[in-house]
Formats: C-alpha cells, sequence, structure tokens
C-alpha cells in the first residue's frame, strides 16, 4: 500500500500554501511606495527641512509622534527641542499636518505597503483633501 | 552457559532507581556491558537449522566471539538497507524523531531499570545513529556531531541487548506526538539479528517447534489430545459432565484455534478448561486441530517471514477442514498478528464464509474480510443475548481485575470485551489505576519472547510498574485474581506478582467463565476450576452436617 | 558539547552576513542569491524527502489503537482513537496535527512514597510546543505582508489582533514573543530535565538556537534597530516577483535575519524538521483499524517456504492413527518414493 494519490495532493497543497507569494505575484512588477512632499507648505520652504533628518524620522518617525503624544497629553509639554537645538511645538496636527498636509499621499502611500495601521486617526480629525 | 542469575530483592530494584540520574558519560560512549539476569541465551544451532535460517553454530551471547562469518557489517549494513525501502514506517521513524522526549518514561523497562537506553527514543537511537553514519548525508560527512557512529561489534551487541529489552508493547507510540513505533523498530533489529543467526534460545526453540509440529510447546498430536482429555477428566469431576471434543474433524463449522500455552501447564489449562466447557453447553459444531495447534507466533519476534511461515498453517488447515470461519482464543501477540497481519500474510480461503454465532445469529462484521472472531467477542455476543446461564456468586471469593494485554490494547483496540465478559461473571471487579490500564496499560515484562528464567532479573524489572498496579488495587480493594486475555501472561504473571505482589492468582478470562456458566445437567458445584472448594458450598455442606 | 557547538555554528551564521554585507558590500549574495537558493533547496529537499518515504510501501497495517475497536453496534468505539473509516481516520490526523493530541496524553513517571512509581499529568512540553508552532505559524503569515502588494485583508487582520495591546511603537506582537518563550522553555528542558539532556543531539539545540537568532533579530530590528521597512519591501518584492534587486540603505540586521531564515530553510529538509511532512505519512495513526473488515495487501509479499499439512501427516501419521485422529493417506503400504520438497506458498 502506497496512498500515492494522497501523499501526492498533500505536496500539491503544500505548494500552494509554500510558494503563494511567488505565483501570486507572477508577471507583476512592484511599484515602491512614492510619498509626495509637494504641498505648498513644503514647497513654501527654502531648506526644506523635518523635525529631525529625514534618515532618522524614516525608522523612527512613529516613535517621535507617540512621544510627542506622551509629553503632550501626559506632561502638558509642548515643546519639542530637536537634536539641531531648534524649537517645535508638540502636535500632530499643527507641527507634522502642517506641512504634511497630504494625508492620504504621504502617510497613507508607505503605510499601505507596510501594512501598517496607525491608530492616529482614531483621535485625530483628518482635514478633507481635495 | 552461564547459570541464570537470581533476581535481587524486591527494594534493592526499587531503591535503586533514580530517574533523574543519567550516566556520567554520553551513550555513545557508554558500552553496553552484559549483565547475567538481563539477557536470554543464545540459539542452539539446530533450531536454526530445522527452518533454515542462516549462520547456525553454537554460541553464547555471553561469549566475546559470537562467530559471525566475516562480512557481517555488510549483511547488516544491506539488512538495514533493504527494510528501509520495504517499511515506510521504518524509515519514516529513522527521520522524523525530534528527541522531544515524551516516550522517555513511557517504557516498563525504563521505568524498572532506569538505564536510559531502554528509553524508546534512546532505544532507537541505538540503531539511527548507525543510520546516519552509512544512509544520511549529513552523518556521512559530519559523524559524531550530527548523531552518526560506526557500525563495530560492540555497537552490534548493544543492539542485540537493547532489542531484547523491549517487549514491542507500543507504550510510548500512544505517546508520540509522530506514532513512532518503538515496536517496529525493535522488529527491523530482530530481523538483521537473525541474518546473523543470533535469536535467543527462548524464542528459537518455539519457532522451530511450531514449524514442524505446530506449536511452540513441541506437543505431538497424540499429547494434544490426551491433554484436552486429561482436562475433560477434570471437568467431568467439577460438573459432572462428560466432554468429547473432536480433533481434526472436517466439516465442522468452526475451526478453534488457541495458544498452545493453554495446553500446558497452569493457570493456562484452566482457561482452556473454560472454552471446552462453554462449547460443549452451546452444543458448539466445532473442532480443534493438532496440525494448526498454535495461536501465537514466536516467529513475529524472529522476523516476519518466519511470521508469516509459522501462520501459512492457520488458513491452510481451515481450508482442509472446511470450515466456515475461525475462532480464536485468548492471546495477546496472537490477536496482534490475526487483527493486523494475518490476513495479509495469507489470503484467507474460499470456503470460509462471513463468520456468524450460530447460537445468537449474530454476524461479526467487523471480521468479514478475515474470517477471525476472538473467543471473549463471541461469548460477549452470548452474554449480550442472554444465550448462557451464569452464575457469577461462584466467583465470589475472587476479588478480580483486569490486566490489558499491550497487543490487544495498542494493536486492536479490544477493551470493552473483556470488560463485558468479567463484569458478568464476577460480582468484585476493580480497576487498577487510570494510567495503567486500556490504551495506557502496562506490559507483563516478558513479552515479545522475552519470558525465560535467564533473564529473570530483566522481567522482575519490566514488569515493576505493572506490579505496582496491582499491588494498588490489591491493597486497597483486597484484589486477589489478575484476569487477562493473553498466554503469555498467564505464563508470566504468575513470577511476576510471587515477587511484588504475593497474594495475587492469575487466571484467563474463560477460566472465570467457566466457573460460572450453569451447565445443563451438571451436577452442584463444589469446587472451582482448579479443583479448590468454593468457600460458599464448603460451609453450606458443613452446616448440614452439623445438623 | 552540543549546546556549545550549535552555539557556535548559529553565532557563525550571524557573523557571515555582518562581514559580507557590513564590510564586504555583498548584498546581492546576501539579499538574492541565499533566499532563493534556501528557498530551492527546501522546497526541492522536502517534497524528496516525501516522496522517498511516500515509495516506501507500507506492507502492513499497523495503526496504534488507543481506544476501543469497532465490534458490535452495542458497544460505543472510539472514532478518534480507534476510527474504523476514512473520514475518522481523517478526524484523528487532523486532531494528531492541530491540536498535538497525542502528546497531551502526555504522562510523568515519577519515584513516589515508598519507592513506587507514580504517573501524573504533565502538559508543559505540549504547551510549549502548541504555543511555539502556532506562534511560528502566525509570525510567517504576518510576513505576507512583505510579498503582497497590496497587503492580503487577514495579513492585517492577524496584524492587528496580534498587536492589540497596543503597546510601544510599532505595536509589540504577541506571537513574538510567545514565540521566544517558547522556544526558550524547549531549550531550558534540554538543559535541566536530566533524561533529555542525556538524549540530545547537537541536531537538537542547534534549530532551537537557530530560531531563537530568528526571532530575536526579527524583534530587535522591529522594536530597536529599525531599519528602512519599505525599502526592505522593496528586496522581498522583488525576490517574490521574480524581479530581485537589493535597495540600498537596508540596515545590516535586516540581512542577518534573512541569512538566519535562509539557514533554517535550506537546513530543513536534512534534519528532523521534516516531521513537518513525515508525521501525515505515519503508518501507526493515519490508518483505519479495519484490518479484519478490509484485506490490506503488502506489494511485495513474496512466496516463503512453509511445512504442509501433507508433510506434518507424514511424520506424524502413526500418532494420530494410534489415538484416533483423523488422516488423509490411511495407507500402511509403501511410502511415496520421496518426501517432496517443502512446498513454497504464497
Amino acid at each position: 500500500m502506497y496512498d500515492g494519490g494522497k501523499i501526492i495532493a498533500g505536496i500539491v497543497i503544500f505548494l500552494i500554501f509554500a510558494l503563494f507569494p511567488i505565483y501570486s505575484n507572477i508577471g507583476k512588477a512592484y511599484q515602491p511606495p512614492k510619498p509626495k512632499l509637494d504641498t505648498p507648505e513644503i514647497q513654501k520652504m527654502v531648506v526644506k527641512k523635518c523635525v529631525e533628518p529625514k534618515e532618522y524620522m524614516i525608522p523612527e518617525h512613529m516613535k517621535l509622534i507617540v512621544d510627542w503624544r506622551d509629553a503632550a497629553l501626559r506632561e502638558a509639554k509642548r515643546t519639542y527641542i530637536n537634536s539641531r537645538g531648534e524649537r517645535y511645538t508638540i502636535s500632530l496636527q499643527n507641527t507634522c499636518m502642517k506641512c504634511h498636509s497630504n494625508k492620504k499621499k504621504f502617510c497613507d502611500e508607505c503605510h499601505k505597503h507596510a501594512g501598517v495601521k496607525p491608530y492616529c486617526w482614531d483621535c485625530h480629525f483628518v482635514k478633507e483633501e481635495e | 552457559m552461564a547459570k541464570a542469575a537470581k533476581p535481587p530483592k524486591p527494594e534493592e530494584i526499587t531503591k535503586s532507581l533514580d530517574y533523574k540520574k543519567t550516566p556520567e558519560t554520553h551513550w555513545m560512549d557508554t558500552p553496553v556491558e552484559f549483565r547475567p539476569g538481563m539477557y536470554c541465551y543464545g540459539t542452539r544451532p539446530k533450531y536454526l537449522e530445522e527452518v533454515g535460517m542462516p549462520n547456525p553454530r553454537e554460541w553464547s551471547s555471553a561469549d566475546e566471539d559470537w562467530k559471525l562469518p566475516e562480512n557481517w557489517k555488510e549483511i547488516v549494513l544491506e539488512g538495514i538497507a533493504d527494510r528501509l525501502n520495504k517499511h515506510r514506517s521504518f524509515r519514516l521513524f529513522m527521520d522524523i524523531c525530534v528527541r522531544c522526549g515524551a516516550c522517555a518514561d513511557k517504557c516498563h523497562f525504563y521505568i524498572g531499570t532506569g538505564d536510559p537506553k531502554n528509553m524508546p527514543v534512546l532505544r532507537a537511537e541505538l540503531l539511527r545513529s548507525v543510520y546516519r553514519k552509512y544512509f544520511t548525508t549529513g552523518g556521512k560527512l559530519l559523524g559524531r556531531v550530527a548523531g552518526a557512529r560506526e557500525l563495530t561489534m560492540d555497537v552490534f551487541k548493544e543492539l542485540w541487548y537493547y532489542a531484547y529489552q523491549c517487549t514491542e508493547c507500543r507504550r510510548c507510540s500512544v505517546f508520540c506526538p509522530y506514532g513512532i513505533d518503538t515496536a517496529e523498530i525493535t522488529i527491523m533489529v530482530r530481523e538483521i539479528i537473525n541474518l546473523l543467526g543470533c535469536n535467543t534460545d527462548w524464542i528459537m526453540g518455539p519457532v522451530a517447534n511450531c514449524y514442524r509440529k505446530g506449536n511452540h510447546l513441541g506437543l505431538e498430536p497424540h499429547t494434544i489430545q490426551s491433554n484436552i482429555e486429561m482436562m475433560c477428566d477434570d471437568i467431568e469431576e467439577i460438573t459432572g459432565i462428560r466432554i468429547e471434543p473432536t480433533f481434526n474433524r472436517k466439516g465442522a463449522e468452526i475451526l478453534f484455534i488457541t495458544p498452545s500455552g493453554d495446553l500446558f501447564g497452569v493457570p493456562g489449562v484452566y482457561t482452556c478448561m473454560g472454552y471446552l466447557m462453554l462449547f460443549h453447553e452451546l452444543g458448539l459444531d466445532y473442532t480443534w486441530s493438532t496440525y494448526a495447534s498454535e495461536g501465537g507466533n514466536f516467529g513475529f519476534f524472529t522476523s516476519l517471514e518466519m511470521a508469516k511461515r509459522l501462520y501459512y498453517k492457520v488458513y491452510a488447515e481451515a481450508e482442509r477442514l472446511g470450515v466456515k470461519w475461525i475462532l480464536g482464543g485468548e492471546c495477546g501477540h496472537m490477536w496482534r498478528l490475526w487483527h493486523q497481519y494475518l490476513a495479509t500474510f495469507w489470503k484467507p480461503p474460499d470456503n470460509l464464509e462471513d463468520p456468524v454465532s450460530p447460537i445468537t445469529g449474530t454476524k461479526f462484521e467487523h471480521a468479514n474480510s478475515s474470517k477471525i472472531v476472538h473467543v471473549v467477542e463471541f461469548t460477549a455476543d452470548l452474554i449480550r443475548h442472554g444465550k448462557i446461564k451464569l452464575d457469577p456468586s461462584r466467583n465470589d471469593h475472587l476479588k478480580v481485575t483486569f490486566h490489558d494485554s499491550c497487543n490487544t490494547s495498542r494493536g486492536m483496540g479490544f477493551f470493552e470485551e473483556p470488560r463485558y465478559v468479567i463484569k458478568s461473571v464476577c460480582n468484585h471487579f476493580y480497576e487498577m489505576p487510570e494510567n495503567t490500564i486500556r490504551e495506557k496499560t502496562f506490559c507483563c515484562g516478558s513479552g515479545s519472547g522475552l519470558n525465560s528464567s535467564e533473564d529473570m532479573e530483566l522481567r522482575m524489572r519490566g514488569g515493576l510498574p505493572r506490579a505496582n498496579a496491582v499491588r494498588y488495587v490489591h491493597e486497597r480493594y483486597g484484589v486477589n485474581m489478575l484476569a487477562n486475555i493473553c498466554a503469555i501472561d498467564r505464563a508470566a504473571l504468575p513470577t511476576l506478582m510471587q515477587y511484588w505482589v504475593p497474594g495475587v492468582e492469575v487466571c484467563g478470562v474463560h477460566e472465570l467463565v467457566g466457573n460460572a456458566l450453569v451447565m445443563t445437567g451438571e451436577q452442584k458445584r463444589t469446587m472451582d476450576l482448579r479443583m479448590e472448594p468454593l468457600p460458599g458450598v464448603e460451609e453450606e455442606e458443613e452446616g448440614e452436617e452439623e445438623e | 558539547m552540543g549546546v556549545w557547538f550549535s552555539l557556535i555554528v548559529v553565532i557563525g551564521l550571524i557573523v557571515f552576513p555582518l562581514i559580507g554585507v557590513g564590510l564586504l558590500g555583498l548584498n546581492a549574495l546576501f539579499g538574492i542569491v541565499v533566499p532563493y537558493v534556501a528557498l530551492v533547496v527546501f522546497l526541492v529537499g522536502l517534497i524528496y524527502r516525501v516522496i522517498t518515504w511516500g515509495k516506501t510501501p507500507v506492507p502492513f497495517h499497523i495503526p496504534t489503537t488507543c481506544g476501543q475497536q469497532k465490534s458490535f453496534p452495542w458497544i460505543k468505539y472510539s472514532k478518534l482513537e480507534s476510527p474504523a473509516t476514512g473520514w475518522e481516520v481523517f478526524m484523528r490526523m487532523f486532531l494528531e496535527v492541530v491540536t498535538f493530541r497525542s502528546l497531551f496524553r502526555n504522562l510523568r513517571t515519577e519515584m513516589g512514597p515508598g519507592y513506587r512509581p507514580v504517573y501524573g499529568s504533565t502538559k508543559w512540553l505540549w504547551l510549549a510546543g502548541i504555543v511555539f508552532h502556532y506562534s511560528f505559524l502566525i509570525v510567517l503569515l504576518r510576513h505576507l505582508r512583505f510579498f503582497r502588494q497590496p497587503v492580503p485583508e487577514f495579513v492585517s487582520l492577524i496584524d492587528s489582533f496580534d498587536g492589540f495591546l497596543q503597546i510601544g511603537h510599532p505595536h509589540l506582537q504577541i506571537t513574538g514573543v510567545t514565540l521566544l518563550l517558547a522556544v526558550f522553555y524547549l531549550f531550558l528542558r534540554r538543559i535541566f530535565i536530566p533524561q533529555v539532556k542525556y538524549i540530545s543531539l547537537p541536531a537538537d539545540y542547534f534549530p532551537l538556537l537557530l530560531i531563537m537568532g530568528i526571532a530575536g533579530s526579527g524583534i530587535l530590528m522591529r522594536y530597536f534597530l529599525k531599519t528602512d521597512i519599505i525599502k526592505v519591501k522593496e528586496l522581498t518584492m522583488g525576490l517574490a516577483t521574480l524581479r530581485p534587486k537589493v535597495p540600498d540603505g537596508i540596515g545590516v540586521i535586516f540581512y542577518i535575519h534573512l541569512f538566519l531564515v535562509s539557514a533554517l530553510f535550506a537546513y530543513f529538509p536534512f534534519s528532523k524538521l521534516v516531521h513537518l511532512g513525515g508525521i501525515f505519512l505515519s503508518p501507526t495513526r493515519n490508518l483505519a483499524n479495519n484490518s479484519r473488515m478490509k484485506r490490506h495487501v503488502n506489494p511485495w509479499d513474496y512466496p516463503v517456504k512453509v511445512h504442509t499439512y501433507e508433510e506434518y501427516e507424514e511424520e506424524f501419521r502413526e500418532k494420530m492413527k494410534m489415538v484416533g485422529i483423523p488422516v488423509e493417506k490411511d495407507v500402511e503400504e509403501e511410502k511415496p518414493e520421496e518426501s517432496e520438497e517443502s512446498e513454497q506458498k504464497e
């Protein structure tokens, strides 16, 4: 007794699962997200800079934002001094979103790709984008 | 041959056991030590010659030189390779063990010896390490780091030693998350051992006997008949009824086969008397066979081929006698084989019909293909239909517990039928603790051909967990009778009880049936099948005398 | 000895990409070649293994019965422990695979008072095993977010459940922690339980340490040594779409993680980890207890030498006749010319 049919069926099912990432992407080219920095506020800037350098912001922005939340809400601290010694008002709405007023094309662009659903917007109001 | 060593005292054994202690040295660096009392003698050459097996010569398992052929290593390795290609279980079980250790403390030999090589996982690793060395890339390249080791004479002897410290009881396989069955591995190791003629005398003798004379004990036809007639004499004395069983009778409806242990020696014969009385009372149209006079099969402890050769007689005799179906007696490994192997070894002959009880009309549909029915199934059905009259009070002097035999438990799933029968014929029945019965039952310690006298210490150690559970019900409920459905149990357990739990006797289920069975026209019973006075009756008589 | 050896190998596997990517800049080797090779070795190796098992026949019908057989209608039989039909076997296997039923039965033997062995229930191994395997499964599924665009809804769902405690940022994912804890427990029992220590081989410590390395590097990368995840996805999507590329600016921690995962995949088919496939083929579990109802055929069955009734009667005829046991040939005259050679029967 061999049960060959069942074994082959098992192997096929295994391959269906194991190779899902490959065959489901066949022929597709991946377009990496392109977060847009072309808001009027940013275009107005002479030296284009964020609260911290880009290299820090990309991996650590979530930490900075949560630290800001804690500072503002739990310690009533509304001023942030960055690594360059500059002062910023701690506010998602009035600091971050002032420049990055394009949530869909800036925040969501990457978050969607990374499968991340930040809970910022559970509380914060998003301005209608035109 | 060394004289059989006496086992140490029971408390010496238990006090020496410490499961938390492991040897100082790695198991690969701990050579096997052949301790007298823990192994059996090597086979005499004549037995090998009688069945045409390789390398017959005078040798002893205690010797340094086992007188193996020069190319023994090749033979072993080819033997492994051959079996890897024939048995999925073997190949798979060599590959997938993760050594989680769930099996480790499930083996009765480990519990009784504390020897880590008796942990099922390590018993298998003894061979697995050789498998890795010669059959896997990792093992070939990395050697010991990959858990591989060379096959040397010491390694072969170690395989031998521990293959005969496993009773193929399958308890480990119940707990293994992948169902790895050490019995499968032990069977393979023993087959390989037999390629070099290194079987034990205690197994090979019965095999040779059974091959030529039809049964393990080597009883010749006239002896079988006279043994059974002697039992009939006893039955006549007990019941006043003369039973005339038939032998090799053509045209009988049913062929009855039981292990030859039931034909010789106590308490097996009492079980046999139970069968005889029951069949007589029913007027069953059945016959004994002197040719197929063995239900058991020590070939199974030798090689599957030998098991097949010995079992040729079962269906061949059923065909020759022209019976309709086959009824099998109480036996453990016999039923593992009859249930799981026999119909694969040999195709049931065409003259056999779907088994039907001539008394109740019950169709044994679960045996429609193999045409073999267990006598306890047969009796349970009779009782269920109220076809026999029983007086359970005749067993009132007994407080009974039931030992599930390994083979019928884990190789058949036979739990309720024997309990139903026992509870119908006895008023006092007590179960042993939950973790020691049914699928978790412990071996008697003497199964798979280890019930010899020279390995007595091994048997007493291996039987410790079983005996310990009996002791529990003995002390708690006063249990004095250990019932079972296995001929090896009936042969081995009395010694075990004497050693660990004096005061408990051993019987087959059909002995209890025979005691309780009210036979048509019988005289008033004053003794049980052991011809010991029935306590209640004796008092009554004495009372009468006083009047 | 096994522990140290395994530890050194795992450290080696960490140092390798550290040097290869960190110093030598072999990003393409570690980001493209190694994962592809590992995947191919994994798939081909595992399937080869399963096919090798599959080509080996099951000559005998050997289920381990852990419950009452099917016999009479008035005796309830155990459908899961002693299955009689294919469907019941399926259920037994299903529960074995998804709930580790056999391991759940586990008992611990200890020497009780009066030097009598006692058997108690113990579920720790089962618990650690089940936590480990399910955590690993969920972690694997979560990683699908790197291999699909858009990210499948079920992956996001798993993600949000897994991180529902909303601790830290990014949210702490429970399975990452439970995976690490379970593996750590499995590792500790190999060190501290004497019997388990005695049977453990390097091949037992190595996968545990390797998985600790994988989970550790993953957790490190997610919470502490963060790297540009969008670039990482560019790389993984390149692998998935078979248009591989290695974007600049991915931290070396990612390459360490990826290399350890690749090592695990490549090691898989050559190790005990093949129990993943093996469990489905185990003949003591995947056969119905119906061998008296349905004949099991052994494909390599061969004729064997047997002792026939004729030979038997030849030897014992006189003794049989003496006590009145019927015989086939009631002849007293000359015996057949020669006793025939034993027949070969199949």
